[in-house]
C-alpha cells in the first residue's frame, strides 16, 4: 500500500478495459460535434444537443 | 478494480453532467434566450435587405433555394432554431447533453485513472482524483477556452463550423501534450520544490502559448452583438465545465476515500 509500485495496475489488466475508450468517445463525439454524418438522424441530434453543446463551449454554427 | 474504477466513473460522470445541467439550465438558459431573441431580429431585418446581396454571391445556389433542398434548406433550419426541435425540447436536451457528456467523460477519465495510478501523481487515490480533474479541466477546457472561447447562438458562420472544430481539438491536443510535457519535466527535475514546480508551469505554459500564437484566430461576432452578453455567455459556459470538473472530482475522491475506509477489500 505504501509504496507506489505496489499501487499500479499491471498494464494487462488495463489493456481490454481500453476496448470501451472508442465506445465512449463515440458518444461524446454524438453529443458535441456530430451534424448528422454518423448518427444519420439530419440535424436532430445537433438541434436535440443544441443548448448543451453551446453551454459546453464546444463550436457550433 | 479497473471494472470498479470504470463503473464508478460512468455512474458519476452522469451524476456530475446533471449537476453541471441545473447549473447550465438556471443561469446558461436566459443567455441563450437572449441571444436567440437577437438572432431571430437580425434574420427578420435582414430578409429584405440582405436576401438580395447573399443569392448574387451564391449565384449556384439560387437554384436550390427555389426548390427547397441541398444547402438552402439545410441553412435555413440551422438559423432557426425552434423550427426542427421545440425550445422546449432543446432545454430537455441540455440535460441529455451534459448527462451523457458526463457518462462520456466520466468513462475515459477512471481509464486514465487506472493507468495513471501508483505510476504518476499523488498517493492517495482522493488526492489522485482531485489532482486529475484540476489538470484535465486545465488542459482539456481552459486552454481550448483561452484561444476559441465558447460563443452563444447568433455569433459564428455556419460555413466554417468544421474548421473551428478542428482547431479547436487541436488545442484540446495542445492541452494533453503540454500537460504531458509539464509532468514529465516535473519528474526530471531534482532540487525540491522550488525548482520543480516553476519548471512544470513553464513546460506547460510555454507549449501553450506557442501554439496559441501559431493557431489561426476566430472572430466571428456580429457587429452589434452586446460585448456584455457574449461576456455572461462565456463565463456561464466556462462556469457549467466548472461545475462539471469540480463536482466530478471531488464526488470521484470522496468514493475513492469511501473505498479505501470500508473493511472488505475495494
Amino acid at each position: 500500500m505504501s509504496t507506489l509500485s505496489a499501487r499500479h495496475i499491471p498494464l494487462s489488466h488495463l489493456v481490454p478495459w481500453l476496448l470501451a475508450v472508442p465506445a465512449l468517445l463515440l458518444l461524446g463525439y454524438l453529443v458535441l460535434m456530430d451534424n448528422g454524418a454518423v448518427s444519420q438522424t439530419g440535424g436532430y441530434l445537433h438541434e436535440l444537443m443544441h443548448d448543451g453543446r453551446h453551454l459546453l463551449g464546444v463550436p457550433c454554427h | 478494480m479497473v471494472r470498479t474504477l470504470l463503473v464508478r466513473g460512468l455512474l458519476l460522470g452522469l451524476l456530475a453532467g446533471l449537476v453541471a445541467g441545473v447549473f447550465a439550465f438556471t443561469v446558461g438558459e436566459p443567455r441563450i434566450d437572449d441571444a436567440i431573441a437577437l438572432e431571430n431580429a437580425a434574420a427578420a431585418h435582414e430578409h429584405g435587405a440582405a436576401a438580395e446581396p447573399e443569392s448574387a454571391t451564391h449565384g449556384h445556389e439560387s437554384g436550390t433555394h427555389e426548390h427547397e433542398s441541398g444547402t438552402g434548406g439545410k441553412e435555413s433550419g440551422t438559423h432557426e432554431h425552434g423550427e426542427e426541435v421545440s425550445r422546449g425540447t432543446q432545454k430537455a436536451g441540455l440535460f441529455l447533453a451534459t448527462g451523457l457528456y458526463g457518462l462520456a467523460v466520466g468513462g475515459v477519465f477512471a481509464l486514465a485513472f487506472a493507468g495513471l495510478r501508483g505510476r504518476v501523481g499523488p498517493r492517495s487515490d482522493a488526492a489522485l482524483a482531485l489532482a486529475a480533474a484540476g489538470t484535465a479541466f486545465a488542459a482539456v477546457i481552459v486552454v481550448p477556452f483561452l484561444k476559441y472561447p465558447a460563443n452563444p447562438p447568433a455569433v459564428g458562420d455556419p460555413e466554417t463550423i468544421n474548421t473551428r472544430t478542428l482547431l479547436y481539438l487541436a488545442m484540446i491536443g495542445v492541452g494533453l501534450l503540454s500537460t504531458a510535457i509539464a509532468v514529465t519535466t516535473a519528474r526530471s527535475v531534482r532540487g525540491g520544490p522550488w525548482a520543480r514546480w516553476p519548471a512544470a508551469v513553464l513546460a506547460f505554459v510555454v507549449p501553450v502559448v506557442v501554439a496559441s500564437l501559431l493557431l489561426p484566430g476566430v472572430d466571428e461576432v456580429p457587429d452589434g452583438f452586446p460585448a456584455t452578453l457574449l461576456w455572461q455567455f462565456r463565463i456561464t459556459s466556462l462556469g457549467t465545465q466548472l461545475v462539471f470538473w469540480a463536482s466530478f472530482g471531488t464526488l470521484f475522491g470522496w468514493f475513492c476515500d469511501r473505498a479505501a475506509r470500508a473493511p472488505a477489500p475495494a
